[in-house]
């Protein structure tokens, strides 16, 4: 029984199930689903309300700084939000072990290079 | 190793549908608003690039602000916007819907199908004020 254990959970026959942190994912997945209804919603009335105001108002909209930081950290919610979202869709779908984690790596590189080109799409303003 | 049956009838099977018989396989409403909801999360997660661009294109100078309208003018990239933003409405209606169902609301058969139904309701309409507003109807 000992034996079965250990040899089951090392090697090439291990089964990749991951962490066990589903329930941390179940619980951000809502988070930050609810940090995006919310600055979807928000976005939208401000950028409705300017939209006669062209370029100046809507660039001006991210010149403070504390705007920077609310769009970045719902940016970065976003890409969490879409990281637990995709990789469901791997877990669902794609079995061969190395192809899926091969797609679920280069879904992390990809997130993280769009949260690095948030900062600076938002810092140039 | 088969056992006799009583019945001497076979008993249905139930498998997985096969990718070919998805077509012929009609979902309820609940189950096109899941499956809706993961076909537009994925597409919204392969425009991120697109998405971001026209984002920097929008912020970066009054120049390429004004690039961006130039290309939001042509009826293909209408037609992209148009279906990403049936994707964002639907993903979130639905999404509003399923952190309804987590708190234990509507979950009884014919409630959950409302509530499918509402969705649509809600996420079709939308998309189409915006379609007419895109296309310059309004």
């Amino acid at each position: 029984m000992a034996s079965t254990t250990s040899s089951a959970g090392i090697g090439s026959k291990r089964i990749v199930v991951g962490a066990h942190k589903g329930v941390g994912a179940y619980l951000l997945q809502r988070l930050t689903a609810i940090i995006l209804a919310a600055f979807s919603l928000f976005i939208l009335l401000r950028g409705l309300l300017g939209a006669a105001g062209g370029y100046d108002a809507w660039a001006g909209m991210f010149v403070p700084v504390w705007m920077k930081i609310v769009t970045l950290v719902a940016l970065l919610a976003l890409f969490y939000h879409a990281w637990i979202g995709v990789r469901d869709i791997w877990m669902d779908y794609v079995k061969p072990t190395w192809v899926r984690l091969s797609l679920q790596t280069l879904t992390v590189l990809w997130l993280v290079f769009c949260a690095v080109w948030s900062v600076q799409i938002l810092w140039r303003v | 190793m088969s056992l006799p049956s009583i019945t001497g009838k076979s008993r249905p099977e139930f498998r997985n549908i096969h990718v070919t018989q998805i077509l012929q396989y009609k979902l309820p409403p609940p189950g096109m608003v899941s499956i809706l909801h993961r076909a537009s999360g994925a597409a919204l997660f392969l425009a991120l690039p697109l998405i971001l661009w026209l984002f920097d294109l929008s912020l970066m100078s009054e120049l390429s602000f004004e690039r961006l309208i130039e290309i939001g003018s042509h009826w293909f990239v209408k037609l992209v916007l148009l279906g990403l933003i049936w994707a964002f409405l639907h993903h979130l209606v639905a999404g509003l819907r399923y952190l309804m169902l987590d708190l234990h609301m509507g979950v009884d058969k014919p409630a959950a199908r409302t509530s499918a139904l509402a969705v649509f309701w809600i996420s079709l309409p939308l998309t189409l004020l915006t379609a007419l507003k895109l296309f310059g109807v309004f």
